[in-house]
């Protein structure tokens, strides 16, 4: 068990680990999102829900936040790690002869997908850290009614916020589009059930994205 | 066929080395890539010039000394083939052909096309193989019954032939390819199970020692092996390995 951390297997072993914890959170992120498109009252409880209850705030958030750290700084430490592997480069290569440009260029998604966590954070996680900890206002409310629904609404007026997202949404949906199968690799789970799952992969890949981008242009068309 | 060879010359490890571009006619289809080299070689030879180091040994796809990366490929174009059995048809007259040495930290330039596949033997040093006295008292094959499907996989992965195609294709110049070929062979029979669990742990850790690249599952390497090693191998062994962590 000692230093696993320190062996090509037991780092990837780790990346995986946080990639699928990642994609969970993905899911239940989405599922929230998406009641804003059909019922503002149940997307406001669920966002006050989440924004206030405790073990979401101080127990599931800061491992959220561990585990993107996490993920995107192993991501980095392999990226630089594997180029290192091979000082001089080929003169010639054919890298779309038998990979993937998904599998190739994890690094660049992933950077995206982190400039666009930036981005968001600036947005959403930041004003809301402000209202509930630093003024201390925990109630939800905005002139007597939960603010939550009418935030997300109102960010979503500007065009470009509207345009970034969908670009970040597009380089998640690659990024997964390799990642999802490759996570279960990882891990080491290749056996019968691995095309169904990549198959499942897929619509996970593009169908989460996707539903992100149509609350993003839902909302930018329809307030 | 008339063809244009770009190809990488470098006098000996210090050398820097660079690419240099060579004309060769009369081409035939029905040559092999490495009887095209010859002929290159033999034109060479005659006009006072040094010859074009590259490794070969059995010219019929089992030895694996072969190696070169053709046009961005390792072993050329083709699938589940070796470069001495890549044939020249696979070209077409008035071609450039870029012929390279395998690139990765692991496997420094010996000279020209040649690389130090070294780091392979140390691999298999810390673990491939079993520690059963074999000599002398050799048993009936079938005094231990094996499932089909084992010793079918295990015979699979037993064909890897040790070329390191799956090292120079790799964007991240990962050996996993191999060595999880090395450790599945064992793996999956009851001849292996003695030292299952330093043997998974030793290689990969020679592995790592060498300054090979980790998998990002790309899937290069299953395309461009020679002898068709499935990726499945690389999981298998990830599993071993996080066994044999847990247990010591
Ligand atoms: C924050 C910015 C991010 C960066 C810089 C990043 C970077 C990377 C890199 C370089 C890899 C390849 C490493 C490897 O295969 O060993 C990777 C794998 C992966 N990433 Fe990300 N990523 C980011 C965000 C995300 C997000 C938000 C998700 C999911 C919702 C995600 C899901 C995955 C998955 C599933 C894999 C495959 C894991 C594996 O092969 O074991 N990533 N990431
Ligand atoms: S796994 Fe395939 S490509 Fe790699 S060394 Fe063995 S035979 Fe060659
Ligand atoms: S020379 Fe033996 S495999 Fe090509």
């Amino acid at each position: 068990m000692s230093g696993i951390l320190n062996s090509s297997i037991g780092r990837k072993f780790a990346m995986a680990l946080s990639a699928f914890f990642l994609m969970i959170f993905i899911l239940q992120h989405f599922a929230i999102n998406i009641l804003s498109v059909f019922s503002s009252e149940t997307f406001n409880e669920a966002s006050h829900f989440m924004g206030t209850f405790w073990a979401v705030q101080f127990i599931l958030q800061p491992v959220l936040i561990f585990g993107v750290i996490f993920h995107f700084v192993m991501g980095f430490v392999l990226e630089i790690r594997n180029n290192n592997a091979r000082k001089v480069s080929y003169a010639k290569n054919n890298g779309r002869a038998n990979s993937s440009w998904m599998s190739r260029n994890m690094i660049w998604s992933g950077g995206f997908i982190l400039v666009f966590l930036i981005i968001h954070f600036i947005d959403f996680w930041i004003p809301e850290i402000n209202t509930k900890y630093i003024v201390g206002d925990m109630s939800g409310m905005h002139n007597g009614e939960y603010r939550y629904f009418h935030e997300l609404q109102e960010k979503f007026i500007p065009i470009w916020r509207v345009a970034l997202y969908c670009v970040g949404f597009i380089f998640l949906a690659l990024h997964l589009l390799h990642g999802f199968g490759s996570a279960f690799q990882s891990v080491g789970a290749n056996n019968k059930y691995t095309r169904a799952l990549q198959g499942f992969g897929k619509v996970y890949a593009i169908g989460i994205p996707a539903g992100f981008i149509f609350i993003a242009l839902y909302h930018h068309f329809v307030h | 066929m008339n063809l244009t060879l770009k190809i990488w010359r470098q006098k000996n490890a210090n050398d820097k080395g660079k690419m240099v571009d060579y004309q060769i006619s009369d081409v035939s289809p029905d040559m092999s890539f490495l009887e095209m080299l010859d002929v290159l070689n033999t034109q060479l030879i005659e006009k006072g010039e040094e010859p074009v180091a590259f490794d070969h040994d059995c010219r019929e796809g089992i030895c694996g000394s072969c190696s070169l990366y053709i046009n961005g490929e390792a072993h050329g174009p083709d699938r589940l083939i070796t470069t001495c059995q890549l044939h020249m048809r696979k070209f077409k007259d008035g071609d450039t052909i870029y012929i390279e040495p395998w690139r990765a930290k692991a496997f420094p330039v010996i000279k020209d096309l040649i690389v130090d596949r070294g780091a392979f033997d140390r691999i298999q040093h810390a673990g491939g193989f079993i520690s059963v006295n074999t000599s002398g008292n050799t048993q009936d094959a079938n005094a231990i019954p094996i499932e089909k499907a084992s010793a079918d996989a295990a015979f699979d992965a037993a064909t890897c032939i040790g070329c390191g195609a799956c090292v120079a294709s790799c964007k991240n110049s990962s050996a996993m390819l191999f060595v999880s070929a090395k450790v599945s062979q064992f793996a999956l029979l009851p001849q292996g199970q003695v030292e299952a669990t330093d043997r998974v742990l030793n290689m990969v850790n020679q592995m790592d020692a060498e300054g090979f690249g980790n998998c990002t599952n790309t899937g290069a390497c299953e395309v461009e092996c020679p002898k068709g090693i499935s990726l499945e191998n690389i999981a298998r062994m990830n599993r071993e390995y996080l066994k044999a962590s847990f247990k010591g």
